[in-house]
């Protein structure tokens, strides 16, 4: 299958979990909103139950022969712990990630998603960016 | 009932995770890379779930109850302040420099091992602190 079709028909499921979740259970399919209620415990068995039903894809996976993504693998404890801080900080703050504000403020055609997520496309792509380019573009590396 | 359907959204969300690519940092980070070698894969996983999304939130919006009875209502669409935006920047900067947020950091539990534990952990600790900090949010 083409990455590109398999791409838009993962999305699709993805889009179809947040109709179902909307419709059905009366709420927002936002991962770090899902994730910050459950940690503080907010009444509601939902929450849990929707994190350990993606949880269970994962053990699905391992169960499987699934691999750990090298790039996953290959990261440092330095620069994970200070991304899982600046994901768990920023999308508290700011009141969702790329599932609540992407997928699902967007199609609910929301200006405070719209906002939310052209701002984390861009730092997204300007810390790629200083990661990437910047050493050559300073001169510390030949590019 | 409740929690039989999310967790049954819950999985097919995840399997739209895994089939996607958004579990792969290096296709994130290809996709956010677009001074370099652009990958542009993952703008079919949000077309897609759009595409699918849109139409429920049409459908939601002129009802008042859901399925199993319980109110709908819909988050407030207008009204921008400083905390989302600035929300929004941190999250953005965290995303680009691992590249998982945090669905994919979820299902990475599962299979990823230690480096997924400790992204997890991180982004447990930071959605705590964060919340101890500032006024509790709806949701």
């Amino acid at each position: 299958m083409h990455p590109f079709l398999q791409s838009l028909i993962g999305g699709g499921l993805i889009g179809a979990a947040s109709a179902g979740l909307l419709l059905t259970n009366g709420r927002i399919a936002g991962v770090s909103g899902i994730l910050s209620n459950a940690a503080a415990f907010r009444p509601g068995v939902w929450r849990w139950a929707f994190l350990g039903g993606l949880l269970a894809v994962g053990l699905a996976a391992s169960l499987l022969g699934h691999a750990a993504p090298p790039t996953l693998s290959n990261a440092g404890p330095g620069i994970l712990i200070a991304g899982g801080l600046l994901v768990g900080v920023g999308t508290q703050l700011g009141n969702g990630c790329t599932s609540g504000h992407g997928v699902c403020g967007l199609s609910n055609l929301s200006l405070r998603s719209l906002v939310a997520t052209a701002t984390f496309m861009a730092t997204a792509g300007l810390a790629v960016f200083a990661l990437r380019h910047g050493p050559a573009l300073l001169g510390l590396v030949q590019s | 009932m409740r929690a039989m359907s999310a967790a049954l959204f819950g999985a097919i969300f995840g399997v739209g995770l895994l089939l996607s690519g958004m579990l792969d940092p290096a296709k994130v980070l290809g996709f956010l890379d677009v001074a370099g070698a652009w990958n542009p894969q993952l703008a079919f996983v949000m077309g897609g779930a759009i595409a699918v999304a849109f139409p429920a939130f049409l459908i939601a919006r002129r009802r008042e109850r859901t399925l199993l009875g319980d109110p709908l209502t819909l988050p407030p669409r207008l009204g921008l302040d400083r905390g989302l935006v600035g929300g929004a920047a941190l999250f953005g900067l965290g995303w680009g420099l691992v590249g998982i947020c945090p669905g994919p950091g979820i299902v990475l539990l599962g299979f990823a091992g230690p480096p997924a534990w400790t992204f997890a952990a991180a982004m447990v600790a930071g959605v705590v602190v964060a919340r101890g900090a500032v006024p509790v949010s709806p949701g």
